[in-house]
């Protein structure tokens, strides 16, 4: 549990002194690339609880799913159909189930 | 327990990202929100004590210059330098000169152009006048000043950059008899301009007035300097 906690901070100090700003175009993009990142933190969380954690499966799965979800985003400004929210579901969703299989488990074990 | 602790480097990175992401977000929305009404504040309130600043510097001026301005000798000067400048509106003795296109018709062949009031009609009375010591002189309600122009612009006559169109009534304050004989005398103005039926009529009064003129005064390529 040290070392998430470690890059989180590591990267909340990063993005206060970097010296971005996220433009209007791009609040979509990163607003389902939080949400991704956070499946995926959640995802990994769970699956190393349960055992079967593999980093491949981890860093493909958090790179496709943002690529995609970015991807969304791209063609529904493009389309002027706001593809996205579709992406921001599916990745709610996913993080709740995520949450309450880890919750199963401490229960269970703790 | 050992288990938890197993999510790799590879979760740690993600972490960071996700860090990285909140704390953009985060400083951005709080400077959208917060800043950029804090720095209108800022320039408007700049913006009022500049403002006041300079309206009490105004209303200093504004004081000494109606101290200076109070003293009877000035008051005199600023008078009679606005009656110089043709600023305020006379009456006196005077003529009134009534001008109007001919009555006949050209015949064919002749130029129509001869039988209508030109500028140059207008400015040989107009200089005939100022001969014979006119002090102020209108045209059809638009005092003449040193920098008044009187031209053609199309059928109509421009004066002070105000146009107006035929009959044209010339007021001129001065000396009545020497202004009327000025313009009637024989072989003058009158006598030429009647060859081409020109109706010019004049009309000497006790009472003419002079319209003040009503424009700004330019100034801004002369510089004054001492006299060379």
């Amino acid at each position: 549990m040290l070392r998430p906690l470690i890059g989180l901070i590591f990267g909340i100090i990063a993005g206060s002194f970097f010296p971005l700003d996220i433009m209007g175009a791009y609040t979509k993009l990163f607003s389902v690339v939080l949400l991704v990142a956070l499946d995926s933190v959640f995802g990994g969380l769970r699956a190393s609880v349960n055992k079967n954690f593999s980093d491949t499966i981890f860093i493909s799965g958090f790179l496709t799913n943002a690529l995609f979800a970015a991807f969304l985003v791209f063609v529904g400004d493009r389309l002027g159909i706001d593809l996205y929210y579709v992406a921001l579901l599916v990745f709610g969703f996913r993080i709740f189930k995520n949450l309450a299989g880890l919750r199963r488990y401490l229960l269970k074990n703790f | 327990m050992q288990r938890i602790f197993y999510g790799g480097w590879s979760i740690t990175i993600v972490c960071a990202i996700i860090g990285f992401i909140l704390a953009v977000q985060f400083r951005q929305v709080r400077d959208s929100q917060a800043t950029v009404p804090n720095q209108r504040l800022e320039e408007v309130s700049v913006r009022l004590i500049q403002i006041q600043e300079e309206r009490d510097e105004l209303a200093n001026r504004l004081e000494i210059l109606q101290r200076e301005t109070n003293s009877a000798a000035n008051q005199e000067i600023v008078s009679e330098l606005k009656i110089q400048a043709c600023a305020t509106a006379l009456e006196g003795e005077g003529v009134i000169v009534k001008m109007d296109d001919s009555t006949r018709v050209a015949k064919s062949g002749e130029n129509p152009n001869l039988y209508l009031i030109h500028d140059d009609d207008l400015l040989r009375v107009i200089n005939e006048l100022k001969a014979a010591g006119a002090e102020a002189i209108s045209i059809n309600g638009q005092r003449l000043i040193a920098t008044s122009e009187i031209r053609c612009a199309g059928p109509t006559l421009s004066v002070n950059n105000v146009r107006s169109s035929p009959p044209y009534e010339i007021h001129a304050v001065g000396d009545k008899k020497s202004l009327e004989n000025s313009i009637t005398m024989r072989g003058g103005v009158a006598e030429t301009l009647k060859v081409w039926g020109i109706q010019l009529e004049v009309t000497a009064s006790d009472d003419v007035y002079i319209p003040p003129f009503k424009g700004t005064f330019k100034r801004t390529y002369g510089k004054v300097v001492d006299e060379k």
